[in-house]
């Protein structure tokens, strides 16, 4: 990923801030520039509480150039109800169950290249709860 | 609107062509065409592709294929819907017929894919998806597919096995293909056998990568001639879903795919039982199924149901993947759906050889990109 690509895309990576319509209060994420919902024109920040639960899931075998694998990947419903795409992470493969309980943390994406920057972005973990309980 | 007319098709063969680039590979294709429909020149050109900036290093195929397959100076351009870029293009050059604007167009799909290692490819095929919330997270595009399964499996209680039936029915059917990649048949023991590559989905749930072109001219009804063997293009439609998963409605509904048939087959006057056969985006089983069900050939939940019972089987009550399908005749993204086109015109011409659908007079055929957030949908008439 180019820096400024980056650069733009820091707040929904770092903070999985999304927007809120100041018309009719859906919640988006990715962020939108109009409603999906009610087509207002009027968005604000929102920040996702970054917990959820796992919709579906899969293992990356044969990774992307940039990405060293394997990894798990999941559809994560967040609690707010909104649906994000994103990598988990400090899981066992075998654990990994739909319904799940997950909460967001910020990992390493990708490395451009040995001396180049470092992209960091969300990933989802086991809830700590829920691996307490375990 | 004018009706339109299939009037020539050709293709190369789909596999691993070490000694031909897109230029071979498309202009091949347009002059297999060109030939069979008997017309040395052309109004317009139209090339699907998807990966020609982003593996090949090459754009404005427009021009180079316009050049390479001596139809200069007809007005030519890319066509890119992703792996729906096929269709896309064949639908464009049938707009542009119909609109009265051209009277004959080429339309050709091509790609070249074996120029680029593995990990390459996979970075290609993941530009269909939503580069900065998917692909930026490593979600390759297999990986996409598999959370699609998955959930489609937990939703209906299936098993990966269950998927079986359809990898079976397109490669035994591609035996019989001259242009197809994989003329081996393989068994349900060799499809649970296969690795697995994104879990849940294995090497044989998944077209192979690969290069080919395929093409067809099209033309008004004014510009038929007696020689022709006319396939009429019934209808023409297109959709679009959101380009990220997680953004769907319903992730197990391709909503772009349900969208561009029911306004096809509206636009025909035809529906899914008006069918003889399907050439679906057959790219991962997991597509297979839910493309049935977008469609309207069997309800929500049953394809694979239907699979095993033969339903998707030559003979069985609606012909799938004919001529191998993208899972064994190849899948060389770009093209695929102009082999899609191809192959159901042959079925409606009876050329289709030892895979013939008897008596086929209808045909339809589904191009998908980006795991639905694109299709390009047509319905076929002898």
């Amino acid at each position: 990923m180019d820096l400024p690509r980056y650069h733009r895309l820091t707040a929904p990576y770092y903070r999985l801030e999304g927007r809120r319509c100041k018309g009719c209060g859906a919640v988006h994420f990715p962020p939108r520039v109009d409603c999906g919902s009610c087509r207002g024109r009027e968005m604000e920040v929102y920040r996702f509480s970054g917990r959820g639960t796992v919709y579906s899931f899969a293992e990356v075998a044969q990774p992307p150039q940039g990405f060293s694998g394997p990894y798990m990947v999941a559809l994560v419903d967040l609690v707010e109800g909104v649906r994000v795409t994103a990598q988990l992470t400090d899981v066992d493969p075998d654990d990994v169950e739909i319904g799940m309980p997950v909460e967001m943390v910020t990992r390493r994406l990708q490395e451009k290249g040995p001396h180049g920057y470092i992209v960091y972005g969300y990933k989802f973990r086991p809830a700590l709860a829920q691996r307490q309980a375990s | 609107m004018r009706d339109v007319f299939i009037v020539g098709a050709g293709q190369t063969p789909v596999g691993e062509h070490w000694g031909l680039g897109l230029r071979e590979l498309g202009a091949a294709a347009i002059r297999a065409a060109l030939d069979d429909a008997g017309i040395e020149s052309v109004d317009a050109l139209f090339a699907g592709n998807m990966l020609g900036g982003a593996v090949n290093g090459q754009e404005n195929l427009g021009a180079l294929l316009a050049d390479a397959a001596g139809l200069l100076p007809a007005e030519a351009c890319k066509v890119e819907a992703a792996c729906a870029s096929g269709g896309a293009a064949v639908r464009m050059a049938a707009l542009s017929v119909a609109a009265g604007v051209h009277d004959v167009a080429v339309a050709v799909g091509v790609e070249k894919m074996t120029d680029a290692v593995s990990d390459q490819i996979t970075v290609g095929l993941a530009t269909a998806s939503d580069g900065d919330y998917e692909a930026s997270h490593g979600l390759s595009f297999i990986a996409l597919s598999a959370l699609l399964m998955r959930r489609y499996m937990h939703e209906t209680g299936a098993s990966r096995e269950d998927f079986a039936p359809f990898a079976v029915n397109a490669h035994r059917n591609a035996a019989a293909n001259v242009n197809a990649m994989f003329r081996a048949p393989i068994s349900g023991e060799d499809f649970a056998r296969s690795p697995q590559v994104a879990a849940p989905i294995g090497v044989l749930d998944a077209a192979p990568v690969c290069d080919g072109a395929a093409a067809v001219v099209i033309c008004s009804r004014e510009a038929l001639l007696p020689a022709h063997r006319a396939v009429r293009i019934a209808a023409a439609a297109a959709a679009t879903d959101t380009i990220g998963l997680a953004g769907r409605a319903d992730l197990l509904t391709l909503g772009a795919a349900r969208r561009s048939a029911e306004k096809a087959f509206a636009a025909s006057g035809l529906a899914p039982q008006d069918c003889d056969l399907f050439e679906a985006h057959d790219a991962f089983t997991i597509i297979t199924a839910l493309s049935l069900e977008a469609c309207g050939f069997v309800p929500r939940g049953e394809a694979l149901k239907r699979a095993a019972h033969g339903c998707f089987a030559r003979g069985g009550c609606i012909p799938l993947s004919t001529c191998g399908g993208l899972k064994a005749r190849g899948h060389p993204v770009g093209a695929s759906g102009a082999y899609q086109i191809v192959e159901a015109a042959a079925q409606l011409r009876g050329e289709a050889g030892t895979n013939q659908v008897p008596g086929a007079r209808v045909a339809l055929t589904q191009s998908i990109g980006g795991h639905g957030s694109i299709a390009v949908t047509h319905v076929l008439e002898a």
